[in-house]
């Protein structure tokens, strides 16, 4: 079935669910995280006003993306930020890429950023001489291990503090094992201390950027943004067009929302706001800020009234520890860069149905994920759209119909007929008792008693009880 | 090239916004139970100590003071303060001698690049001014300037901050209104709430990664 797709899903599923190291860190971190949550949003009504006012802030910044992000670039201008835009991935890459050649640099340090991770900004860089530096503890231990992240605000989450003593001993030279964690964070920061003193180019994300005031909003708890904003000659932002905002008086709800959902904390040990480079006369700070503003496909997702509510998003994580799926198999086995309930609705999108559409089969729709969002995205609800749009050779989002199959398009019009039928109706539910038992176990069926019981057919279809037992039925 | 990718965005998010259909909710705008001054100098210090900070508060005149005793026997070596502002004056009238294990105030000309490695590996200690507490979630605002750079808060291992106790607003909201922020952002304002820390390792809380490892706030009433 999913033979259309460019990744084998079902594979990296089973071989997740067989690693017990893996589900086991999963559920211990995942359990945490989602407790911490619960203990900071203990005011349940308190919770959905807040998210009602950040739901309301997102949406208003959405309905005026392009006078938003007109008034970004205009008050960036003023304050000497250069923006450049980048349709693709590919482009805001040559983008980033010319920046550091300008300034003949062979290294960057890097704070985390998801976008950086959609656009594989390390791949591309690597390849073109320059040596990306991740300087954030979980993408510096990723780094050495040479995997991706496999969740949007713990990347390393998936490894315990014994794989990670085991990653520093045999990647870093000259350091002896140790699984204690301040002892590892230690040899983070002794190892990336020097790059910071001498890295010539900084590169970060934007977690929101202001369109009043042309400020851009980062959100960490190590000081390694600050470091990778501050410490270099060159610093070049990096956003997805939908991360701008309004006013300075949008910032703080989502802020609250964005640290309490992520990691239950009040508020992050550090809340950089960068409005302009070095300005004359101050001592230190990068000379010259460039803001890279990514589409890749989000002006398509925004023109479509429901599926647009995906750019809601504040990439916050928290429907990854609430989701069934992820806490049991990880963020690798999604193999696209956003996992998780998010990654189910924002890949396809990105990619195309027919690349990535089976995502969306990850979900029961148990609505867990809507629930606790706070950006109050109905995901399950997209989550379904999406699987219907791969089925219907009529639809909008790139790559739909996919999965359409003429098949099943006679299959569902016979159902129609005999629900239509009541004669038809009463006839098939007594062939479904007396034949169900005995079909063959092939096809469809096969794969899907795989991991399920065969259902057993009543005898008599409950029309036929009621009516025996004097209920009118009509 | 460019150019067009900019002209092509915003072609089609313009069309996208035209379909209109975007279900705002109505959101009042949030309110949040207004402290007095009493109630925001107790929640902040609570709240920043909670997150591992050292707070203290002191009379306005004795902060200095208050803080050799606080430091006395921590074996710090050099100590940056900012030599422009008030906070740097009146540390460096009331400093005195760097005896008793004290450090040494210290300060630098020019720009970084003449002192990058300097200020990366030789000073302990930094004390920058706070502009505004943030009591709810407990946070203080840094707003570096010309007379303070912005290393200062974030290289050194040890950061001391001195705030005012009228500075201290109830929430993050109240301080960007009240403050009137949007009339002109520095290069670079902060809210810190306490030492920088890290839980990347199994969720365990580490605190001294790559900014200060110890936060001191000075209160002064
Ligand atoms: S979809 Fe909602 S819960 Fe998931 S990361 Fe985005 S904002 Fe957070």
């Amino acid at each position: 079935m999913d033979n259309h797709t460019g990744f084998d899903f079902r594979g990296n599923i089973r071989d997740a669910l067989g690693n017990s190291q893996l589900r086991k860190n999963l559920k211990f971190a995942m359990t945490a995280l989602a407790e911490k949550r619960r203990a900071i949003f203990t005011d349940k009504a308190r919770f959905e006003e807040m998210r009602t006012t950040v739901n309301a802030i997102r949406k208003r910044s959405l309905s005026k993306l392009p006078e938003l992000l007109d008034r970004l670039e205009k008050k960036c201008t003023e304050n000497g930020i250069i923006v450049h835009w980048a349709e693709t991935t590919a482009e805001a890459n040559d983008t980033v890429l010319s920046i550091v050649k300008q300034h003949g640099a062979t290294a960057v340090v890097k704070g985390k950023s998801m976008v950086s991770e959609e656009m594989h900004l390390n791949r591309f860089l690597l390849g073109n001489q320059v040596e990306p530096i991740e300087t954030d503890l979980g993408e510096f231990i990723i780094q050495l291990a040479d995997e991706t992240p496999s969740h949007i605000i713990v990347p390393a989450i998936h490894k315990n503090r014994g794989e990670v003593g085991k990653l520093f001993s045999e990647k870093i030279p000259g350091t002896p094992y140790t699984d204690v964690p301040e002892e590892l964070t230690e040899i983070a920061r002794a190892e990336l201390r020097r790059k910071y003193y001498e890295t010539p180019v900084g590169i970060s994300g934007v977690n929101m950027a202001v369109a009043e005031t042309g400020t851009l909003c980062l959100v960490e708890n190590e000081g390694n943004g600050r470091m990778c904003t501050t410490a270099p000659d060159v610093h070049i932002a990096i956003m997805g067009l939908e991360k701008v905002v309004e006013n300075l008086t949008d910032v703080p709800p989502i802020l609250r929302l964005l640290t309490g959902s992520a990691t239950g904390q009040l508020i992050t040990t550090y809340f950089n706001m960068i409005t302009s480079p070095r300005k004359a006369g101050e001592k230190d700070g990068p000379k010259e800020v460039h803001l890279v503003i990514l589409d890749n496909g989000r002006s398509d997702i925004l023109a479509d009234p429901e599926l647009r509510q995906t750019l809601l998003c504040i990439r916050c994580g928290t429907c990854l520890n609430h989701c069934p799926v992820y806490v049991r198999i990880g963020g690798h086995a999604y193999h696209y860069t956003y996992p998780g309930p998010i990654g189910e609705i924002l890949t396809p999108q990105m990619e195309g149905l027919e690349t990535a559409g089976t995502l969306t089969t990850a979900s029961s729709l148990c609505n867990a994920c809507s629930e606790v969002c706070p950006a109050m995205i109905p995901i399950p609800d997209l989550i379904r759209r999406l699987r219907n749009e791969s089925y219907d050779t009529g639809g909008s989002v790139k790559g739909h119909g996919y999965k359409a199959n003429p098949l099943e398009k006679v299959i569902w019009k016979g159902w129609e007929l005999v629900n239509r039928h009541p004669g038809l109706n009463a006839l098939s539910t007594k062939m479904a008792g007396v034949f169900g038992p005995v079909l063959p176990k092939a096809g469809p069926l096969k794969a899907w008693t795989r991991v399920r019981n065969r259902p057993t057919f009543a005898k008599k279809s409950l029309h036929e009880l009621v009516k025996e037992e004097g209920v009118s039925d009509e | 090239m460019n150019n067009n990718a900019r002209e092509r965005i915003f072609a089609r998010l313009r069309t996208a916004v035209a379909k209109g259909d975007f279900n705002i909710p109505d959101a009042p705008p949030l309110t949040w139970p207004s402290a007095n001054a009493a109630e925001r100098v107790a929640s902040l210090k609570q709240k920043l100590e909670a997150m591992k900070a050292e707070v203290y508060v002191t009379p306005s005149g004795e902060w200095v003071e208050k803080l050799r005793a606080v430091l006395k026997g921590r074996n710090l070596n050099r100590m940056l303060f900012a030599p422009d502002t008030a906070v740097g004056q009146a540390l460096k009238s009331g400093w005195g001698d760097a005896n008793g294990g004290l450090p040494e105030l210290f300060t630098f000309d020019g720009t970084v690049e003449a002192y990058r490695e300097e200020l990366f590996f030789k000073v302990d200690a930094a004390v920058t001014t706070a502009k505004a507490g943030i009591a709810d979630t407990g946070a203080l605002v840094l707003w570096p300037d010309e007379k303070e750079p912005r290393l200062s808060s974030l290289v050194p291992p040890v950061h001391i901050a001195v705030l005012s106790a009228a500075d201290i607003y109830s929430t993050f909201t109240e301080a960007v209104e009240q403050g009137k922020w949007a009339d002109g952002m520095p290069t670079n304002a902060l809210l810190i709430s306490g030492p920088s820390k890290t839980a990347d390792i199994e969720l365990v809380l580490v605190f001294g990664v790559h900014g200060p490892s110890d936060l001191i706030v000075m209160i002064t009433e």
